[in-house]
């Protein structure tokens, strides 16, 4: 690869043809502020925060978007540069709404953070102040709001549902001053294809795009005595809201974390990683059936109600080939007022469930209507990481001083194989394990699936190679899909995942996110799996317990009843 | 019928100017006349592309003697035809009369307004019949390409339009010859060549002018260039509000595939190109070039940064050459005639001519066509015929929304790219809009900028919000709210868009506002401290009226025409204005038969 020699700030740095100076300087240990930049998309230069002076000619430039040259001197912080980084953030300001105190993203705001780096006041943004935008907000929900008004118009959201999960839910539209992002004809967000994945809330860089906010509805629960209050935690969890209390990405605080629940007032504290395990013996019982009668081949996963929604509105005619079994979520509380309210012997009325999930479109889930085998509402809350963290931040609990504890037996032991459900590649891993094993009663090493984009591995079974592709973001699940839709798939189990990395690069998790968190978390998940003692799902005794005392076997008619669900057709508008 | 020889050809102007002011009535009512009087098979009737004097239009001119009427109604034709075809005689009333001298001129050449201009791109336009390609061929078209494809190397036409030293007509400039030589250096298995017909400032249409008037000119222009380049497939990306244009622009492309001079193998020389009309739906910065591809390949046309420059990633990732229309317009002629010909026009930086399209207080207004190096001076007096109502000149306006408006000091400017840019205005596509004192220069800011304020794409910050505050600005100086700091405020609003916005849109807004700031601070001033227009256009700013009691004869013509009631009768025959009611209209003092109102 061809090098390029330049001067930053006055030290030289030699990086490769085609960088731009935003990452060359990143190299001399300069972060240039900027907005619209985000490491996992395409270059944008909208915002023109990150202005850096060409030294040569004095002229500015958007260092996100210039590739270097040979010999170029730049200035990342003459005073030149700095006026106009300013004036574009005061621009931004003048047209924002000024209501830090009572929005969600305070404190975690990037404008927040530059307009405090550059020591700009309420006095400079007055200088230019005028007209402000005045659009309706967007709270139809069920997973996501849209204040259009906070928006800065920096276009990650729109970037990330059309490159990373080709969905196109959002585009700019109208001109000047009266440019916004919106839904295509301005449809409310309950009404357009949206796949609830959050992805756009996660690259927003204000509080333009938040999830739906359930923190008062689970409180008023845990305050309520009559209430029984059930939490089940997913399994990337763990090994995400430890950033939120200061810990590095990937630290894996399970301990900690139920500790906290139970601080919080939560009655029992769960595992979702249970009926993760759960999933396993039912849908992995189902693929056997299919295998055995080469029926609905390719298998695929449906644990991720982002990609199932995605799924509904583009490929309404594969829904036979995703699996029936519902994702752990819904087993879970699905469950927990059956099965744990006959337990317990507790009124399954008084029981309210609450899954902590890193997902918004689990929000969406839960209101599903065909979801209600309790003849209840199943899930009754759903709170993302984000929203957990603020509880406990809340009501003062000091995290990193909380005793390790053990999630409530009854639905919290599980395996190694559920916890790996948090990230890319880990349901096709457990999935197979568990059949593997009642196929041939053969152990399985993990799989070595990559996690970035299409990948694929093919695992003897018996005299069978069973063919496995991984998708995650869901434009990469696209070509995998059209080829199953040409009838010229020859996989025999598919993985879709909405998010890049699978859960913990959900839409609910912790701020930032980018590929070197996800990355790390992914790896918290997989240590997590590989020290435990029991790693594949079919060995979970409490899980055998289950089937044994309630559910019969599996796909029984009562796991049918309570764990199988339908899909529908929607439009694709 | 095709062989017959006509004694007479009637040239009636088919533009979009003329058609407006009723051109095709006119032509039905001479095919009328001419059947009545048997002439039909003596006199052809042809319709042509503008003649660029649209003030004057509808325009007709009568051949073989070449004479030029304007402003033909219908009820003229009976007597054209009878009075010049059918007994020789030039109907005077409807000659030309210059304006300086009151003299009719019967002859196209001999009328100021033409004398001084240099036609090369618009050399056909007004005198052949667009829809013809044989007239084309006739006056010499596709010889150009014949001669480029099947006796020049792409390197020598690359060279010759280098050397001939022709520049971007749309607007920035650039050496075309090196956009080209960029465009033939990258290899690529398909490259593309695109005419930019987004033709958006307000009050330019040059290159409608070409399309309408001369379609074949751009076909072959956008021929030799893709042959230069190695592209094999163009587009030209115009405006839906052209219909006209659009129209003929496909017949022409209809026909050059006819003859084969679009397609496969061309002149037998191996070399094929097809060429589309993408129509834009009139988004003011599709004309940037890498909008303009955007909403080629369907996307909202928005402005991506550079590099990648189109001549290394341009439609759908492969190389592209865009060029301007009336850039193109000139290439057949630079082919044809050699690049010392061509560079032997202009000034040293700028070769060649340059089309304008002068408007505003002027009495010629219109479309002309002037070697670089023309003085403003001749443009407006010469060409142009003065200022309208013999006014006095107060400034004048080049490079629409992009420009700058240049006071009187610099007539003597002679126009060429560089030296629009030293005295802080631009060439822009050629928009010249003229202005006397009656114009508030800050009222003409603003009339730009909110222009680039509606039509920036709202990407880029600067340009999105920064040109929203300064037009906020200029509304509260027009309504006299200025404060003190405003003018420094919209310089350095005026500095920091042009030093960081994304596109050339941007970094350009801020000039109107710029250079009537360094030309005419004193009317900003004027405005913010004095709370007054000099021109009396900003109404919450202008002195109210008053009548002179010894002029007024109390006709009350006055008092009708009062929107809000500000006069009524005084003590004798004589009216008054209640200078707290009197809102400055001015309609009072029109209606005055005396001249008895008069203003502060």
């Amino acid at each position: 690869m061809e090098k390029v020699t330049l001067t930053i700030d006055q030290q030289k740095v030699e990086v490769e043809k085609g960088t731009t100076v935003l990452e060359a300087a990143k190299e001399v240990g300069i972060d240039v502020p900027s907005l619209c930049y985000h490491p996992d998309l395409t270059l944008h230069g909208a915002c023109r925060v990150c202005v850096v002076e060409n030294v040569e000619d004095e002229s500015l430039m958007a260092s996100c978007v210039s590739p270097v040259r040979e010999g170029m001197e730049i200035s990342t912080r003459s005073m030149k540069a700095r006026r106009a980084r300013r004036r574009n953030v005061e621009l931004l300001l003048a047209n924002h709404p000024n209501d830090c105190l009572g929005c969600d993203r305070n404190g975690t705001c990037e404008l927040q953070d530059i307009t405090h780096s550059l020591g700009i006041t309420q006095k400079d943004i007055e200088e230019i102040s005028g007209e402000v935008r005045e659009v309706p907000k967007d709270e139809t929900g069920p997973a996501l709001k849209r204040d259009p008004n906070k928006c800065i118009l920096c276009g990650r959201c729109v970037r990330v549902c059309e490159e990373v999960q080709g969905v196109s839910a959002l585009q700019f539209s109208n001109r000047g001053f009266d440019s916004i992002v919106t839904t295509a004809f301005d449809l409310p967000q309950s009404e357009i294809n949206c796949a609830n994945c959050g992805q756009c809330a996660t690259v927003c860089p204000v509080g333009a795009i938040t999830e739906v906010s359930e923190i008062q509805k689970v409180w008023n629960a845990i305050e309520d005595e009559d209430v029984h209050v059930v939490a089940q935690t997913a399994p990337s969890i763990q090994a995400t809201i430890g950033e939120e209390f200061g810990y590095k990405p990937g630290t894996v605080v399970t301990g900690e974390l139920v500790s906290a629940l139970r601080k919080l007032g939560f009655d029992s504290v769960f595992s979702t990683e249970f009926t993760a395990d759960l999933t396993i013996l039912e849908e992995g019982t189902e693929f056997l059936e299919r295998l055995i009668e080469n029926k609905n081949l390719p298998h695929i996963t449906s644990c991720c109600p982002g990609w199932v929604k995605y799924a509904e509105h583009n490929y309404s005619d594969l829904l036979n080939h995703l699996s029936t079994a519902k994702s752990p979520q819904q087993m879970f509380s699905a469950l927990s007022k059956t099965y744990y309210a006959e337990s317990t012997n507790i009124d399954p009325k008084d029981i309210y469930t609450v899954s902590i999930m890193p997902c918004t479109a689990k929000k969406f889930e839960k209101d599903r209507e065909e979801i209600n085998a309790s003849n209840l509402k199943d899930t009754d809350a759903v709170l993302t990481t984000r929203e957990l963290a603020r509880m406990i931040k809340e009501v003062g609990i000091q995290f990193e001083n909380l005793n390790k504890e053990e999630y409530d037996e009854l639905m919290g032991k599980h395996t190694g194989a559920g916890t790996i459900f948090g990230t890319t590649g880990g349901v096709a891993e457990a999935a197979v394990r568990t059949v593997k094993e009642k196929l041939t009663g053969e152990e399985l090493e993990r799989l070595n699936l990559g996690f970035k984009g299409i990948n694929e591995a093919e695992v003897e079974i018996g005299d069978r190679t069973i063919k496995v592709a991984i998708a995650n973001g869901l434009r990469n699940a696209e070509s995998l899909l059209d080829e199953v839709r040409a009838g010229e798939s020859d996989y025999h189990f598919i993985e879709v995942m909405a998010c890049p990395h699978g859960c913990v690069g959900g839409g609910g998790q912790p701020l930032p996110i980018n590929e070197k968190h996800k990355e790390l978390r992914s790896e918290g998940l997989t240590n997590t799996d590989e020290n435990s003692v029991v790693r594949k799902s079919h060995e979970n005794p409490m899980i055998k317990k289950l089937y044994e005392e309630f559910l019969d076997e599996p796909n029984s008619e009562r796991a049918h009843e309570l764990l199988h669900t339908t899909f529908k057709c929607r439009q694709k508008n | 019928m095709k062989d017959t020889i006509y004694r007479s050809h009637v040239l009636i102007c088919t533009g979009t100017g003329c058609v407006s002011s009723g051109a095709k009535n006119i032509k039905h009512e001479l095919q009328d006349e001419l059947a009545d009087n048997d002439l039909k098979n003596e006199i052809k009737i042809v319709e042509t592309g503008c003649h660029g004097f649209c003030e004057k239009g509808p325009i007709m001119v009568v051949y073989p003697e070449g004479v030029f009427y304007c402003q033909v109604k219908e009820e003229d034709v009976s007597e054209i035809v009878e009075e010049h075809l059918l007994k020789g005689r030039i109907v005077e009333r409807l000659l030309f009369k210059e304006p300086m001298t009151e003299e009719s001129i019967p002859s196209y050449e001999d009328i100021d307004f033409y004398k001084k201009q240099h036609r090369i791109a618009l050399a056909n336009c007004g005198k052949i019949n667009p829809e013809s390609i044989n007239e084309y061929i006739a006056n010499g078209g596709y010889e150009a390409a014949g001669k480029a494809l099947t006796q020049m190397t792409p390197e020598e036409i690359i060279k010759e339009v280098k050397e001939a030293g022709l520049r971007g007509r749309g607007g920035g400039g650039f050496p075309t010859g090196l956009k080209w030589q960029f465009a033939f250096d990258n290899n690529s298995d398909k490259k593309y060549v695109i005419c930019n017909a987004d033709e958006g400032d307000p009050g330019a249409f040059m290159d409608r002018s070409v399309l309408e008037g001369d379609p074949h000119r751009i076909i072959e222009g956008m021929l030799i260039n893709a042959y230069a380049i190695g592209a094999d497939e163009g587009y030209v990306y115009v405006r839906a509000e052209y219909p006209l244009a659009i129209d003929r622009l496909q017949k022409a492309i209809d026909a050059a595939e006819d003859l084969g001079l679009l397609g496969e193998d061309i002149f037998g020389s191996g070399f094929n190109f097809n060429l589309h009309i993408k129509k834009g739906a009139g988004a003011f910065v599709c004309g940037e070039e890498t909008a303009l591809m955007a909403s080629i390949e369907g996307k909202r046309g928005m402005p991506n940064p550079r590099p990648p420059y189109p001549a290394e990633k341009g439609l759908w990732g492969k190389p592209t050459n865009i060029n301007n229309v009336e850039t193109l317009a000139n290439i057949p002629y630079i082919i044809n005639e050699g690049s010392e010909v061509f560079s032997s026009i202009g000034t040293e930086n700028s070769k060649g001519t340059k089309v304008f399209a002068l408007t505003g207080k002027i009495k010629n207004t219109g479309l002309v066509e002037v070697p670089m190096g023309t003085t403003l001076q001749e443009v407006v007096y010469d060409i142009g015929g003065g200022l309208t109502d013999d006014k006095d000149f107060k400034a004048i306006q080049t490079g629409g929304p992009s420009g700058g408006c240049i006071p009187e000091d610099y007539l003597a400017l002679p126009i060429d790219y560089d030296s629009l840019i030293e005295v802080g205005a631009m060439m822009g596509s050629g928009g010249m809009v003229v202005m006397d004192d009656s114009t508030c220069m800050v009222d003409v800011a603003r009339f730009f900028l909110s222009f680039t304020q509606s039509e920036s794409c709202g990407k880029c910050t600067p340009c999105r919000e920064g040109t929203k505050r300064m037009l906020e600005i200029l509304n509260r100086i027009c309504d006299g709210e200025g404060k003190d700091g405003d003018i420094r405020l919209l310089e350095q609003l005026g500095e920091h868009i042009k030093d960081t916005a994304l596109c050339g849109l941007g970094q350009t807004a801020p000039n109107p506002v710029l250079s009537t700031l360094q030309y005419f601070r004193n009317e900003y001033e004027a405005h913010i401290y004095d709370n007054k227009c000099p021109a009396g256009v900003c109404e919450e700013l202008a002195a109210s009226f008053t009548i002179n009691i010894d002029s007024c004869i109390g006709c009350g013509q006055c008092v009708k025409v009062c929107p809000v009631d500000a006069i009524s009768k005084g003590d004798g025959k004589y009216y008054i204005i209640d200078e707290e009611v009197c809102i400055s209209c001015g309609a009072c003092a029109k209606k005055c038969p005396v001249d008895a109102i008069f203003q502060g």
